[in-house]
């Protein structure tokens, strides 16, 4: 079954819906935690301490958490190696342009690939900077991740990253959540208006909430 | 080829007869018949190749039904899919006498309406195992997954057609030919899957080889490649239907043509009929010279719009202002119990008259109205929109009018032809091996065909008759010596065809293809079309030889035979139908009387109808080739009628 | 009416192709697309030119021959055949843009004909019910609810003209493919091959190199015969489903 699902494209694609949304609703429980910053970093600083401590007793310490990273980066890889099949295959599959051609599909379903390979270079460069700290600005301090926030946003390119990646986040859900329904087969002539909804929401919500971070930073709300 | 001399008349031969219907009561000859066909052993059929030239619904079932039986069928299209084939342009539906209305129709109901409808010029036999057949292809269509329109509770639906008064046409809203089309495509294309059949798309038959006075193969023209090859078999079956292309207007695909059964009446089979063509009379008139191809609308709309003119002539005011009392309801005046309904020449010719009288609408008062206001009053917009949606949608497509508001207009074009390639019970040609299917043989429909009656048909003669009548003649000749290449007969009638095409591509003249055609055509309609004369036959037969000699020296065909040629493809075509319409006009003249699509203006009765004249022409005129230009043969079959006896038809 | 047309010519499939200009004079706003064309190929035909080469045939929006992009758009600007276009939705002095679909399991023959043999191999691979001729029970055998009967008429709708394909950014045959399957499976005639005609005709589609669907619905917008988008959703399920049974078996 495996095999059969990998090689065809239908195949691929439910593999792409079905790893976009663990993606979704990991980034559902995240951007919840993050507008946990709003209340200080007491609070903040002991809600990434809980995510490590999870699941105790019957979990040991940051188990849980390396079990949802393995479950991430096995997403992201699945996510990330279909499309990049997918779209080898459409390519070549349309190899020549109209020579009288024009843009047609809403603007989030063309920017579905440019929007992912942004969303890529993000999430290593979120990682590097919030995660490990390697290319953080104004010194990364392990167990610290209000006044990491407050660092990463205190400067202008670190908000200016990550308002664009998660504008392009939108996007990518906008068009996404409702692809995955009708990849998935649950699409259905009734149920349309509700998901484009949905999709919109989401989409809204995400960016909204995630943006609010830097945003907050910048009006000196949090600091 | 150029020979031009002229028609002097014609010669009559000895008459020819059906021999394979048996003798008997007429509902069991066909059980007899099949009783009666030699087998070929399962085992063995494997080993037999047969030839299919076409794959609309005779074609396509009879490839299908043929390999599933074992045969090795090698098909043949000049679409690039079989699933483009003509018969897919059907709209209207497919009689079947099931009676599930319960409303008093029979097998033998459907036998009387046929021949009654076909004006007495059709062979009983093969006329009542179309009915028994009908109800059948019902069954075998809704395996295949047709999607026929049902009612509430999941039974199917059924209408009424022009020529009868019982409700037996089936329908899948105004595409019923598609579906079946894609039916038997389906079918077909499981074949091709299973090896069963070798399908040759974009390949064009231009003759028939005959090698010891039988069908052996065929030599067919690879459009992509300009390839012309040669094809062998131990029986070739032509599906390629009718030959209506003459008139250059027609409803039939623009490539559409005669080639394959006029090559193969050349090559000695007999063409019978050929004048008997049908006109249509709910065509959307043309609209200017620039016009290629006439639109048809189902004729099912006859049985809720109503047919007008104006009382007054030349009364030009919109349809709309024509006050009630004003119009003329000409065909419910008329023939007040089938009122619209009535068969088609009727129809058309009704149509005709009112527009020779002036009382025609539209661009050149060539048009009558259909109204749907009544309708629309009666059951309301949205049921209207249900049953005629696609043909209204079509038709404001086309007019830019929309015939929710505004009348349809419409006139007669020609639709269909009834003659063909002559074929006795089996479905076989005067060349044994040579069978004939659907629209390309002259066998059912007499003198004009009933709505919905040729889906019948063509799937009767591909799905049952064909398959079952073919192994007798296998059965007879197996082990035929394979033909290959060297054969001199082999030789002769490919030299034939590349001289024909290069000759065409050498004369380097200053007229088209197109140009040859729309002359051609427009000549038939005006001598050979809805009304006939005896003078008006002659000036066609004076001038066609005249065309012909002009094409050969006239026409341009550009680039080369060896590619993909669209115009090359189109001059042969001409060729043909140069010759083709000579024969039509002969046929039309010879047969004095009037009789269903062809009316002789000098054989009607007081009041303008039609008069059949039994006593001299209760015969299918089947004629032999003798040369270009050359005075053909006149084989008469005679017609015997044991059931239904020829009476005036009467649909007042 | 007074016209530019750019076409694509391209003398075989080898060749390379580019697109010509022609002027057209006289042009009546109650031609066809397709008789417009016929006018220029007359023209060019006397003046010794090769003729633009494009498949037509039944001329009344049916037989799916036809297959011109047109200004960008397949079948062009109204959603219908180009057989059944009229010149009427252009105005004078306009320039028109002519190409053929494009596609690589769809390769150009010549000019704006191309080669669409792929959809008949994915029918082959499963786009049929199997029914031998004679097999077949009482038609009434089995009603057909008219909700299934109608959804099954709307899919079989298809003419196979190949649309969709052309006006896809990834040359995708989804909606083409998911018309026949949905057309068939959902019919009780259709049920036994249910599973085996959906996975058979998805891999045949992918064989074919065409590409996968990024539900940017360009096909349906395209599509002459109104065949919805989520006709490729009702595809997936069943190609969801067939997968899991036949895993299971």
């Amino acid at each position: 079954m495996a095999r059969t699902v990998w090689d065809s494209t239908v195949g691929k694609k439910t593999v792409m819906a079905v790893s976009g949304l663990i993606m979704l609703l990991y980034l559902v429980a995240h951007v919840i935690g993050n507008l946990k910053i709003y209340f200080g970093a007491g609070e903040f600083n002991h809600y990434a301490h809980w995510l490590r401590t999870v699941g105790e007793p019957f979990m040991h310490y940051e188990w849980t958490l390396w079990l949802i990273r393995v479950v991430l980066v096995v997403a992201v890889v699945a996510h990330a190696v279909s499309a990049y099949q997918l779209s080898r295959r459409d390519i070549k599959a349309r190899p020549q342009k109209y020579v009288h051609g024009r843009p047609r599909a809403s603007y989030a379903t063309r920017t579905m690939r440019w929007g992912g390979i942004i969303l890529g270079l993000f999430i290593v460069w979120h990682l590097l900077d919030l995660t490990t700290g390697t290319v953080h600005s104004g010194g990364f301090q392990e167990g610290h991740p209000y006044q990491n926030v407050v660092d990463t946003f205190s400067t202008w390119y670190g908000n200016v990253i990550y308002i664009v990646a998660m504008l392009a986040l939108g996007l990518h859900i906008r068009h996404g959540f409702w692809s995955a329904a009708q990849t998935l087969g649950v699409g259905s002539r009734t149920r349309d208006r509700a998901l484009k909804t949905i999709a919109n929401v989401l989409a809204l919500l995400l960016t909204a909430g995630f943006i609010a971070v830097p945003v907050g930073v910048m009006t000196g709300v949090v600091s | 080829m150029t020979a031009s001399a002229e028609y002097t008349d014609y010669t009559t031969g000895e008459p020819v007869a059906d021999t394979k219907a048996p003798k008997g009561p007429i509902n069991e000859r066909w059980d007899t018949r099949r009783f009666e066909a030699r087998l070929v052993n399962p085992a063995n059929r494997r080993k037999h190749t047969v030839i299919v030239v076409g794959t609309g619904l005779a074609g396509g079932s009879a490839g299908a039904t043929l390999a599933e039986q074992g045969y090795h069928v090698v098909q043949f299209c000049y679409q690039d899919s079989p699933r483009r084939a003509h018969s897919i342009a059907a709209q209207g539906g497919i009689n079947a006498a099931k009676n599930y209305r319960n409303d008093g129709d029979s097998v033998h109901r459907l036998f009387y309406d046929t021949v009654k409808g076909g004006d007495f010029r059709a062979r009983e036999s093969n006329v009542h195992r179309l009915a028994q057949i009908s109800v059948e292809i019902i069954d075998q269509c809704v395996a295949q997954g047709v999607p026929f329109a049902r009612e509430y509770g999941g039974l199917l639906d059924t209408r009424s057609f022009g020529g009868v008064q019982v409700s037996r046409t089936f329908y899948a809203r105004g595409q019923t030919g598609q579906q079946l089309l894609l039916g038997a495509y389906q079918a077909l294309s499981r074949q091709i899957a299973a090896g069963n059949v070798e399908m040759h798309p974009r390949t064009e038959m231009l003759d028939l080889i005959v090698v010891d006075g039988r069908a052996r193969g065929i030599v067919a023209r690879d459009l992509v490649t300009g390839k012309i090859d040669t094809y062998f078999a131990d029986a070739v079956v032509l599906a390629s239907g009718g030959y209506g292309n003459v008139f250059y207007l027609s409803t039939n695909a623009m490539n559409s043509n005669a080639t394959a059964i006029w090559r193969a009446h050349r090559r000695g089979a007999y063409f019978a009929n050929p004048c008997f063509t049908q006109i249509h009379p709910t065509c959307i008139p043309r609209t200017g010279d620039h016009q290629s191809k006439l639109t048809l609308m189902s004729e099912s709309l006859r049985n809720d719009g109503r047919i007008w003119v104006p009382k007054a002539k030349g009364d030009n005011r919109p349809p709309n202002e024509i006050p009630e009392d004003e119009r003329d309801y000409y065909l419910e005046r008329i023939y007040p119990s089938f009122g619209n309904l009535v068969p088609r020449d009727i129809a058309s010719r009704a149509a005709k008259n009112v527009c020779d009288e002036g009382r025609g609408v539209g661009p050149g008062g060539q048009g009558v109205y259909l109204d749907f206001a009544d309708a629309i009053r009666r059951m309301g917009r949205k049921k209207v929109e249900e049953k005629y949606g696609n043909l209204f949608e079509m038709y404001e497509r086309i007019t830019a009018e929309n015939p929710y508001e505004v009348p349809m207009r419409i006139y007669p074009a020609v639709h269909y032809t009834m003659g063909g390639l002559w074929v006795d019970y089996d479905l076989q040609t005067t060349v044994p091996g040579l069978f004939a299917v659907g629209e390309a043989n002259f066998s059912d429909h007499g003198a004009n065909r009933l709505g919905a009656s040729a889906l019948m048909q063509g799937l009767a003669d591909g799905y049952f008759v064909l398959p079952a009548t073919i192994n007798d003649y296998l059965a007879r000749n197996p082990h035929q010596d394979p033909v290959t290449t060297d054969h001199p007969a082999v030789r002769e009638v490919l030299a034939e065809t590349e001289d024909r095409l290069d000759l065409l591509l050498s004369v380097d003249g200053d007229r088209t293809p197109d140009s040859f055609h729309r002359e051609v055509g427009e000549l038939m309609w005006e001598f050979c079309g809805m009304a006939r004369t005896d003078s008006g036959l002659r000036k066609a037969l004076e001038r066609i030889p005249q065309i012909r000699e002009e094409f050969w020296r006239r026409i341009k065909v550009p680039g080369t035979g060896e590619e993909f040629n669209q115009s090359l493809e189109k001059a042969n075509r001409v060729v043909d139908y140069l010759e083709l319409a000579e024969l039509m006009c002969l046929d039309a003249l010879h047969r004095t009387e009037s009789c269903g699509g062809h009316f002789r203006e000098e054989s009607q009765t007081s009041d303008g109808e039609a008069a059949r004249r039994d006593d001299e022409f209760a015969y299918a005129a089947a004629w032999e080739f003798t040369g270009t230009g050359e005075a053909p043969t006149l084989h008469k079959e005679d017609l015997v009628f044991e059931y239904v006896h020829p009476t005036q038809r009467s649909y007042a | 009416m007074k016209l530019t047309l750019r076409v694509w010519r391209q003398k075989n499939a080898d060749a390379e192709g580019a697109m010509s200009t022609y002027e057209v004079d006289g042009i009546s706003p109650d031609m066809s697309f397709l008789e417009m064309l016929d006018t220029l190929n007359e023209e060019l035909i006397l003046k010794g030119e090769d003729p633009v080469a494009f498949d037509h045939d039944c001329r009344e929006g049916i037989c799916g021959a036809c297959s011109l992009v047109i200004d960008g758009d397949a079948h062009g600007p109204e959603r219908t055949t180009t057989c059944q276009l009229h010149m009427r939705s252009f105005r004078d002095g306009d320039t028109i843009d002519i190409e053929p679909w494009r596609a690589s399991a769809f390769p150009v023959i010549k000019d704006l004909v191309v080669d669409r043999s792929a959809f008949d191999r994915i029918i082959q691979a499963g786009g049929y019910i199997t029914a031998p001729t004679g097999s077949a029970p009482e038609a009434h055998a089995t009603p057909v609810p008219k909700a299934d009967a109608d959804s099954a008429f709307e899919h079989a709708e298809c003419i196979g003209c190949g649309a969709c394909v052309a006006a896809c950014p990834n040359g995708a045959a989804m909606l083409f493919t998911s018309a026949k399957i949905n057309h068939l499976n959902v019919l009780p005639q259709g049920a036994p091959e249910r599973e085996s005609r959906v996975l058979n005709m998805v891999a045949q589609m992918d064989e074919e190199g065409f590409g996968g669907c990024t539900l940017t619905g360009e096909c349906a917008t395209a599509c002459p015969k109104g065949i919805p988008l989520v006709s490729i959703t009702s595809m997936n399920k069943e190609w969801l489903r067939a997968t899991r049974k036949s895993a299971r078996s």
